[in-house]
């Protein structure tokens, strides 16, 4: 069996629920291709949230497995799921994605100071690592004069959430998790941002799982998905 | 080492508090470590000042107070010792040496001592180093004086050079001798002891100048003498016989067993100092907790864009433990930095005003283990806030809860 053929992301039997709360999600199935762009919405109070803390690996499932890119979760200890997060995943937030006491390149790089496996994926030394952030910042329409704030808070709302894909998209992760990232854009704003996220994942061969509320931007995705409609818990 | 670079750019980004915080540890430490080297530069200068000196005689009073006002010039004698009984017990047989001190005058807010040449032939201070002269002679004839080197340097005396002494002590003396004037003939070496700040002339100019009508030259009392055995084994025979002496009220102390006394009188008032400084250090170690806690909860969003990244529980953990090791350092630093450049700078006031002398500026043990504590505690009290950061980030996920 080799890593291509298996799904980027698949689901069995997936149940959890917060500590002394009633259950919040319990998923049967539900599998996503490599390669794919997925678009799952629900409204708040959902556990989408808690459905990314899962995929992400930052909270482990009740009972039934998670498995990312090949790898399951439920055999990993916590810390080796902090590791494979670090190396596999990119995460974009809703907004203040960034650490605003680092510079522009100093944030974008951020994922590859935790795992020296994504790192070797850009490159051996520093120089690499700052040619590629560059690089995927430009890429992402951000003017060389922005790449070189010292100070984020200087940046406007939408050239953050660009700074945060390149983040999420630096040293090739196999799935990218957006968790409601243009919800605080205007709207040309928005469709330009997503359009960017798509090309990029597209020529990264990253798995995209964008979750929102706001179902006028899901005709863009190769599938819909409706976590009410996935979640028994709400049936 | 990415968590010691994160921590240290998150403390620059809020430098402003960040900095108050360092500066309440920063104060404690000083004020702790400050203590100590008073304290401690107090003793070895204090138990410097005399060696060599079997026995101290003076009018009865304590022993804490005739070592204090005979051998450090601080406060004055209750009464004095007539010069026939200090005639008698110098020429006692044992008596190898006395040094007679005669004070009461001053001149300009130092005192001035009268005294004989043995007190530069037999004073010995710092184990066994004698008077050494710098400039000049000594004085030989009346109207002369030996000024101590910090007397010298603070008024830019030179030999040669004639002044006048005043009765009393004090800056405040108007009842000036002006009708005789002394002839500075010599200057000592600097010797850290109060020698330093005091002017020294023979006992008969001292007579001189009080009684100038008298013909006889001879003192009628002294203040106290120092006494040199030629057996040392005598001394506490000797001691209980000038203490017994019936022609007059006098006590006769060992140098070393009324320095102890002393010690154990201002042992528990140093004792209380290192306890109050030590609670102001925990104060201080107090408001660096104050401070992270309050922080902790604008900077959950900040550990869930860490734990999405990749950093472990522990990694949160260890940045705000790191963080508060950092300020206790940036603290311990600053404190001990000023409390040098303080020293450095109050080093004259201390020695002029209560006879302190600093003894260099170079790092004591003491503060390198305060420094080393107050470091190691900002780390435990940073496990505080880091074990909250923890369970919030794994209570939290992924979720930028504000």
């Amino acid at each position: 069996m080799t890593a291509e053929l298996t799904p980027a992301i698949q689901l069995q039997q997936l149940r959890y629920a917060w500590p002394q709360q009633p259950s919040l999600l319990d998923i049967t199935a539900l599998t996503v291709q490599r390669g794919e762009r997925v678009f799952l919405h629900g409204p708040s109070g959902s556990g989408k949230s808690t459905l990314l803390g899962l995929l992400g690996g930052v909270l482990q499932a009740a009972s039934g497995s998670v498995s990312v890119l090949g790898q399951n979760f439920t055999a990993l200890s916590a810390a080796q799921r902090d590791h494979y997060r670090a190396a596999h995943i990119g995460f974009i937030f809703q907004q203040f994605n960034l650490l605003p006491y680092l510079p522009v390149i100093d944030n974008v790089l951020l994922p590859l100071r935790f795992s020296a496996e994504r790192r070797l994926r850009v490159g051996t030394d520093e120089r690499a690592l700052v040619v590629e952030a560059r690089r995927l910042l430009a890429e992402l329409g951000l003017s060389a004069a922005i790449q070189q704030q010292s100070s984020v808070m200087a940046l406007s709302h939408g050239q953050q959430q660009r700074v945060a894909a390149a983040r999420a998209l630096i040293g090739r992760p196999g799935l990218l998790i957006a968790d409601e990232p243009t919800s605080a854009l205007d709207a040309d704003a928005r469709e330009a941002f997503l359009q960017l996220l798509m090309n990029e994942c597209r020529a990264a061969g990253t798995t995209l799982v964008f979750v929102s509320h706001d179902r006028s931007l899901g005709a863009l995705f190769d599938r819909q998905l409706s976590l009410q409609e996935l979640n028994a818990v709400n049936a | 080492m990415i968590i010691l670079r994160l921590s240290w750019l998150s403390l620059w980004n809020r430098r402003g508090t960040v900095l108050l915080t360092a500066l309440g540890i920063a104060v404690s430490v000083m004020l702790l470590a400050g203590v100590n080297k008073i304290r401690t530069d107090m003793r070895t200068g204090f138990a410097n000042t005399i060696s060599d000196a079997d026995l101290i005689v003076g009018a009865r009073s304590g022993p804490v107070n005739l070592l204090l006002y005979s051998v450090f010039r601080l406060g004055d004698a209750t009464a004095n010792v007539s010069w026939s009984t200090y005639r008698k017990v110098a020429a006692h047989p044992q008596v190898a040496w006395t040094i007679p001190l005669a004070l009461g005058d001053s001149h300009r807010g130092y005192r001035v001592l009268g005294t004989s040449e043995d007190y530069f032939a037999h004073y010995r201070y710092a184990g066994d180093r004698p008077l050494v002269l710098g400039q000049g002679r000594i004085f030989q004839g009346l109207s002369e004086a030996v000024l101590g080197a910090e007397v010298a340097e603070a008024l830019g005396y030179k030999p040669g050079q004639s002044i006048t002494l005043s009765h009393g002590v004090g800056e405040g003396s108007f009842n000036e001798h002006a009708a005789h004037p002394v002839i500075v003939t010599g200057i000592l070496k600097r010797t850290g002891t109060p020698a330093d700040r005091t002017v020294h002339v023979s006992l008969q100019t001292l007579e001189a100048l009080h009684d100038a009508a008298g013909a006889d030259l001879t003192p009628e009392s002294l203040t106290a003498f120092i006494v040199g055995l030629r057996d040392r084994t005598a001394t506490f025979q000797i001691q209980r016989d000038i203490n017994e002496y019936r022609g007059e009220a006098l006590l006769a102390i060992l140098p070393g067993v009324a320095l102890q006394q002393l010690w154990e009188v201002a042992g528990v008032a140093e004792s209380a100092l290192l306890v109050v400084a030590a609670f102001v250090v925990f104060a201080g170690l107090l408001g660096l907790l104050t401070a992270l806690l309050t922080s902790l909860n604008e900077r959950r969003r900040e550990m869930a864009i860490l734990r999405s990244v990749g950093a472990r529980p522990q990694q949160v953990f260890a940045l705000l433990m790191s963080e508060a090791a950092l300020i206790g350092l940036i603290g311990a630093v600053l404190g001990l930095a000023a409390l040098h450049g303080g020293l450095a700078l109050a080093a004259g006031w201390l020695e002029a005003r209560f006879g302190v002398y600093l003894l260099g500026n170079g790092l004591t043990a003491f503060e390198l283990i305060t420094g080393c504590a107050v470091v190691f505690a900002a780390l435990f009290v940073g496990a505080i806030p880091g074990w909250r950061a923890y369970r919030h980030t794994l209570a939290d996920g992924l979720t930028l809860r504000v």
